[in-house]
Parts: structure tokens; C-alpha cells; sequence
């Protein structure tokens, strides 16, 4: 079988399996919490209409906020959950392809397979540069918790997962004292910069909501790498065995 | 001599294997970037209110 078709058809399983396991966690884990701050959030929206804001800055708001008043959304209750299953599946299948090509390379540049221990560790790199290195400027967010625009804050978090990235690679494979200090400082280097933020946020969330929701979105993102990383090494030295190669 | 160019022989269509492998890895990997990208970053509405949740859930910037 090729790489190609080795590295898609473990990604995919994998990628399933953990999308439904990880959409089971969140329905005890983040969801309830979306629920509960979306109560305080139509509230505010409602006494926002209500008070005699002019028309113009009503409209504005809700661009900014990308919630186009006319766009298609799921109806609350199964339709919504369905959706947010799928989502979860495409999004574990997209880092599964993303995970799956470093398991490729690497074992094709060592010659053995990848067992699902090493893979359980490339997963949780995973979790350290896409949850915990982002997740330091840009804490995970509740609806109706205002932030800085939206581009600026996805910009940051790209910058931020791409230095946690290559600072770790330089650590890991480079083993070299100026690498493992090259790669340190560009860990290091957005969160000095520093991510966009508001300097004054106003919300009606209650605080011990929100930090509920970041201990919530870390471990079932915990569970999310660490699942990927095994399942997914383990799926790709199956279908990439040298007989079918 | 004749050692040298059997040695040769078998290390060129190892090369070969490792270009493609690696050609390969990052098609998938592309793919993999672009599927998350569309679900997790699209600023499209539709697919900003299907994936709401997921997005919320797995801290990528929304709203």
C-alpha cells in the first residue's frame, strides 16, 4: 500500500473512533458549560435590544461578532449535536493526516515501525503545542465572553502553535545545547510578544464559570492527543507493513 | 569496484522510497491542515455556527 494511502486510511479510523469518543466526553465535559454561558449570553443580547442603542451600532455589533442574524444555524438539541459530531470527526481526522505524515517520515527515516507508546508521545506533543502553548495567550473562551478581533487572536494562535512546534522539534531531534536553547526561547517568544486582548471586558459570565471551562477544554483535549497519538501510530504500523508496501 | 556499484544499487531505490515517502507525508499533512482549517478558522457563518461547540471546545478563536 502507499504511504499516502497507509497514512489516510489510519488517520481516518482514527480519526472517527476519537471523534465520537471525544464528542461523548464534551457532552459532560464543555457543552453543558456553552449551554449555561449562552443563557447569559441571549440575556445580554436581549438587554442590549432592549435599550435604545441606535440602530447602526446594533448591526455593527453583530457583525463583529460573525453571528450573521440571517445565517443558517443547527436547532438546539440532537441537530446541533450532530453537527458538533461531525466536526469533532473532521477535526480529529485533520490532525490524525497532520500526526500521521511526522509518524511516516520518522519511521521511515529510522526504519522500524512507530510503536503506540512513541505515538502516545507525538500525541501528546500534539496536545502541549495545539492546547497548552495556545491555550497561555488565548485561554479558552465561553460564548459571550468578549475578546479582541477575530483575526488578530487566529493569526497569534497560529504563530504560537508554529514556534511551540519548531521549538520542540529543535529539542527533541537536534539534542545539541545551543538547539535546545534556540529551541526554549521560541517557545518562549509569542507569549512575550504577547496575545491580543481587550483592555476592558465586560461580561455577565461568572468567572467560576469560565475557569470551569478551561479545566474542561484541557483535559477532554488531553484525552482527544493522547487517544490520536496511540490509535493513530497504532492504525498506521498496520497498514503500512512491508509486505503490503 | 563491482562492491561500490552493488552498494550503489542498493541504496539509489532506498532514496527513491524515501523522497516519495516524504512527498506523500506532506500531502497528508496539507490535507490534514486543510481540513482543520476550514473546520476550526473559516470565518464563513454556516460553517462558523455548525461547528460552534467543536470550535469552543477546542479553544480555537471564535466569535
Amino acid at each position: 500500500m502507499s504511504t499516502f494511502r497507509s497514512i489516510v486510511f489510519s488517520s481516518v479510523i482514527a480519526g472517527f473512533i476519537v471523534g465520537l469518543i471525544v464528542t461523548a466526553a464534551q457532552q459532560f465535559g464543555t457543552v453543558p458549560l456553552i449551554l449555561r454561558a449562552e443563557v447569559y449570553e441571549k440575556a445580554a443580547e436581549h438587554r442590549h435590544e432592549a435599550s435604545a442603542q441606535p440602530r447602526a451600532i446594533l448591526v455593527h455589533d453583530h457583525a463583529d461578532h460573525d453571528h450573521g442574524a440571517e445565517a443558517w444555524e443547527p436547532k438546539d438539541g440532537l441537530e446541533r449535536n450532530l453537527y458538533t459530531a461531525g466536526a469533532n470527526i473532521l477535526t480529529a481526522i485533520g490532525f490524525a493526516l497532520l500526526l500521521c505524515g511526522f509518524l511516516a517520515v520518522r519511521s521511515g527515516a529510522t526504519g522500524e515501525p512507530i510503536s503506540w507508546h512513541e505515538g502516545l508521545m507525538w500525541g501528546l506533543a500534539g496536545f502541549a503545542v495545539f492546547t497548552i502553548a495556545p491555550g497561555l495567550g488565548l485561554p479558552p473562551e465561553l460564548p459571550g465572553v468578549p475578546a479582541a478581533p477575530l483575526l488578530s487572536r487566529q493569526i497569534w494562535w497560529t504563530i504560537a502553535v508554529l514556534a511551540t512546534a519548531a521549538g520542540l522539534g529543535l529539542i527533541v531531534f537536534r539534542r545539541s545545547m545551543p538547539a535546545a536553547v534556540a529551541g526554549v526561547v521560541l517557545i518562549m517568544l509569542p507569549h512575550l510578544i504577547g496575545a491580543p486582548e481587550l483592555e476592558h471586558v465586560k461580561t455577565n459570565v461568572p468567572s467560576s464559570l469560565s475557569h470551569q471551562f478551561v479545566v474542561a477544554v484541557t483535559l477532554t483535549s488531553l484525552v482527544f492527543w493522547s487517544l490520536l497519538g496511540s490509535l493513530t501510530s497504532a492504525a498506521f504500523a498496520y497498514f503500512d507493513r512491508p509486505a503490503s508496501a | 569496484m563491482s562492491q561500490s556499484q552493488t552498494a550503489q544499487a542498493q541504496h539509489l531505490p532506498v532514496a527513491t522510497r524515501q523522497v516519495g515517502r516524504l512527498a506523500q507525508s506532506l500531502m497528508a499533512m496539507t490535507l490534514g491542515l486543510f481540513i482543520v482549517g476550514v473546520v476550526g478558522f473559516s470565518h464563513i457563518d454556516v460553517i462558523h455556527n455548525a461547528a460552534h461547540d467543536v470550535r469552543h471546545s477546542n479553544a480555537f478563536p471564535c466569535h
